[in-house]
């Protein structure tokens, strides 16, 4: 199981946060991770959810993990929909940023490929969109293979910039940006008024305001940097 | 459900056979060699889990097979001339290296026209029918492009004659091959397995391939596009076949067409099983509790069988991935003998984190996710409570058992197939069998036994023989499959009385060896 924090019971009754004995509030962020296969999109979301890396083997179909993070008023359980980068699992993948709060795409940037499908996957995200409901982020992962480059940051943040995108190089194989990228995630919050559709989870979602919510990440990794 | 948890023990002083009690009625008084189907020891007391399935004869005996039969003859003047061209243009089958077989780590890089490459004992080529290389076991499929044109030559040039090419015998060396459009499918063998098994492993190939993409879609994908390149829509999924190859060579199960289960107080499965069939939902067909390679419960929709094939391949997928372990796995699959035209969707994830206990629930519908892992929760929850989950964790300390505990001396290893229920048990091997080539050898044993037993045209019902390194016995009967292995040192009459006294033993252990109440929802 993905859920490696606490489980927040379903509906929407606020619970006792033990450590601060307060009222608190759990706020859902469906997140999920595209890109061709063997980007890391898999050792990314192992990085969020259990901060360990593991050299996966590749992902068949669809993986969700989820990992709950306590801020001072809230919970914010972040479910991470890991998508499988090969080609026959296309046509099922709709089902998953559907209704996402963040879409994370992510290349590799010791192969040039990887960053030409990226924008194709984007071609496809677009068609898709709903203004206001998603935000999308460009990845360029593997940074740890930096020496072997063949995707420059600035190529990356071109097209971010020319699609309005946010973007981050990371490196799920040493943990490195990964804690920023969660800080950008945290951007969220303008975005979620949208509710997730078909959810059996009556949570209330993430509406609280950016400041809360930078400040929710910043605890997490806090706890994750221990 | 019944929970027969105090179902009293057998007793064998009066040395019958016949179960206890309420069983006595149901079954025949002793598994004879007049032993009928349903009554032989691990028999099922309902219905069985699985399509039922006389023996892999359902594999490979499909009316094709049988025109095929008849082809033959004629075709056996052609191979006579292909046969030469084979050999001279391939030169696979030229090298007698019998020299140990390279280490199984990753060995696309070879370099085709290598000895080692050529060594190989068994190679398995898949190519479209336009002659593009889809999957080759060894060396890259873009270094194999004018080889498997030539293959697909070979089966077109048989076709245009009305004739379907089957095999081909060259010197020590068998090429197998299995048109399934839009696909064909060769095998290339130096063991000594029949052309019938080694059909039945291509079958299986074929079937690993179908249950990723559907038939509906392969035959969609090249009518629109003859000179389609496969290979696109299998990348990262090699290691499925790659892996299932290594089962054909390894797991009885495969041979037998039959699945194991984990050894397990009947008391302790039903309560897991009966978890499992509160834990429904609208779309569910079935729930699967594997520990491992073995079976440890299935629960299925009423009227709905799952196939062996289908259960392999499930096994296959789960035992050959780790991406199950890090979340909650949801994936489209085909469910190839179900139905070739559609995907389930099954959700797949462990128990525990590190735990060898995994759960498959296979929905029909593809917006299932969250009712599938609701299920999955309150099946656990419910489990957590009884004292069976326990117990089951610690039956998974011993997943398997020594054959010292059936107490025959000469006996070394042995498989035992309930035809009825499409269930088998085996003990662990021996430390003789310990090393991957000796349990390979022994399974190559096995095969052979096994080919013996289903000869398409002269099956036997009983097969002795005596090696330097071992006594080797199979029985079939409508009720059962057996394969034995005894120490060179034995001798027949010393093997005949073995086998009842295996089968009391099997009798005796059958509750925790067998699932006997299967369950629907």
């Amino acid at each position: 199981m993905g859920e490696n924090v606490q489980t927040i019971p379903g509906g929407a009754q606020p619970h006792k946060d033990r450590t601060l004995n307060r009222q608190v509030r759990t706020l859902r962020v469906k997140m999920v991770l595209l890109g061709s296969s063997g980007v890391g999109k898999s050792s990314l979301a192992v990085r969020f959810a259990k901060n360990e890396f593991r050299d996966t083997s590749p992902t068949v179909g669809c993986a969700f993990l989820t990992q709950v993070v306590h801020v001072s008023d809230a919970s914010l359980r972040f479910e991470i929909w890991d998508t499988a980068g090969q080609e026959k699992y296309h046509s099922v993948t709709p089902l998953y940023y559907r209704g996402a709060h963040a879409a994370l795409l992510v290349y590799d940037i010791s192969k040039r490929e990887t960053f030409i499908r990226a924008q194709l996957w984007l071609k496809e995200l677009e068609k898709h969109y709903i203004p206001g409901s998603t935000v999308i982020f460009l990845i360029g992962n593997k940074g740890d293979l930096a020496w072997d480059r063949q995707v420059s940051v600035q190529e990356g943040q071109n097209l971010a910039h020319e699609k309005g995108l946010s973007f981050i190089e990371t490196s799920a194989l040493s943990g490195d940006q990964v804690n920023e990228l969660l800080l950008d995630v945290g951007k969220i919050q303008n975005i979620l008024k949208v509710p997730l559709d078909g959810s059996r989870h009556q949570t209330e979602y993430l509406t609280v305001n950016r400041i809360n919510a930078h400040f929710s990440l910043m605890y997490w990794i806090s706890g994750v940097k221990k | 459900m019944d929970v027969e948890g105090q179902r009293p023990m057998v007793s064998w002083e009066n040395s019958t056979l016949a179960p206890v009690d309420r069983l006595r009625c149901e079954r025949a008084d002793s598994p004879t060699p007049g032993l009928v189907e349903g009554t032989e020891p691990g028999a099922v007391h309902q219905s069985a889990m699985f399509v039922h399935t006389q023996s892999f004869e359902d594999l490979t005996a499909e009316a094709e097979e049988a025109q095929r039969e008849a082809e033959l003859d004629q075709t056996d003047e052609c191979t006579q001339e292909l046969k030469a061209l084979v050999v001279g243009e391939k030169t696979i089958e030229e090298q007698h290296n019998n020299s140990d077989i390279s280490s199984e780590s990753r060995a696309k890089e070879e370099d085709v026209s290598s000895e080692a490459w050529r060594s190989h004992r068994k190679h398995v080529f898949v190519l479209s029918e336009a002659g593009k290389p889809i999957y080759t076991r060894y060396g890259t499929e873009e270094a194999l492009s004018s080889t498997m044109g030539v293959m697909m030559a070979l089966v077109s040039f048989v076709e245009a004659e009305k004739n379907i090419i089957r095999s081909i015998q060259a010197d020590g060396c068998k090429v197998v091959f299995l048109t399934k459009s839009p696909l064909v499918l060769v095998g290339v063998s130096r063991t000594c397995q029949s052309d019938k098994e080694l059909l039945r492993e291509l079958q299986y190939i074929y079937y690993q391939i179908v249950s990723l993409l559907t038939l509906t879609q392969l035959n969609h994908i090249f009518q629109h596009k003859q000179n389609y390149d496969l290979r696109r829509l299998l990348a990262g999924s090699e290691y499925l076949t790659d892996n299932l190859l290594l089962r054909l060579d390894r797991d009885p199960g495969l041979l037998l067409s039959a699945v194991t289960c984990l050894p397990l107080a009947s008391s302790a499965r039903d309560v897991v099983s009966s978890s499992l069939q509160t834990a429904k939902a609208k779309n569910l067909v079935f729930s699967i509790l594997l520990a491992g390679d073995r079976l440890v419960t299935l629960v299925r929709k009423k009227d709905q069988y799952l196939h062996h094939i289908d259960l392999h391949l499930v096994f296959n997928l789960v035992g050959s991935s780790s991406s199950f372990r890090e979340g909650e796995g949801w994936t489209p699959i085909c469910l190839p003998k179900f139905n070739t035209a559609g995907f389930f969707h099954a959700h797949i994830s462990y128990l525990e984190p590190a735990s060898e206990l995994c759960l498959i629930l296979v929905s029909t519908d593809r917006e299932d996710f969250f009712n599938m892992s609701d299920c999955k929760q309150r099946f656990v929850e419910r489990l957590s409570k009884r004292s069976a989950y326990q117990a089951m964790k610690e039956a998974l300390k011993c997943p398997s058992y020594s054959v010292e505990q059936v107490g025959i001396p000469e006996l070394r290893h042995f498989l035992y197939k309930s035809k009825s229920s499409g269930l088998y048990t085996s003990p662990e091997f021996p430390h003789l069998y310990q090393s991957d080539e000796e349990q390979e050898r022994l399974m190559g044993l096995y095969q052979d036994l096994h080919s013996h037993l289903h000869h398409p045209t002269r099956p036997l019902r009983s097969f002795y023989r005596c090696s330097q390194t071992e006594n080797l016995l199979a029985w079939v009967t409508s009720g059962f499959e057996l394969y034995l292995c005894f120490s060179p040192l034995g001798t027949k009459a010393l093997a005949v009385s073995a086998v009842n006294k295996l089968l009391k033993w099997i009798r005796k252990e059958e509750d925790r060896l067998f699932i006997l109440s299967p369950l629907t929802y």
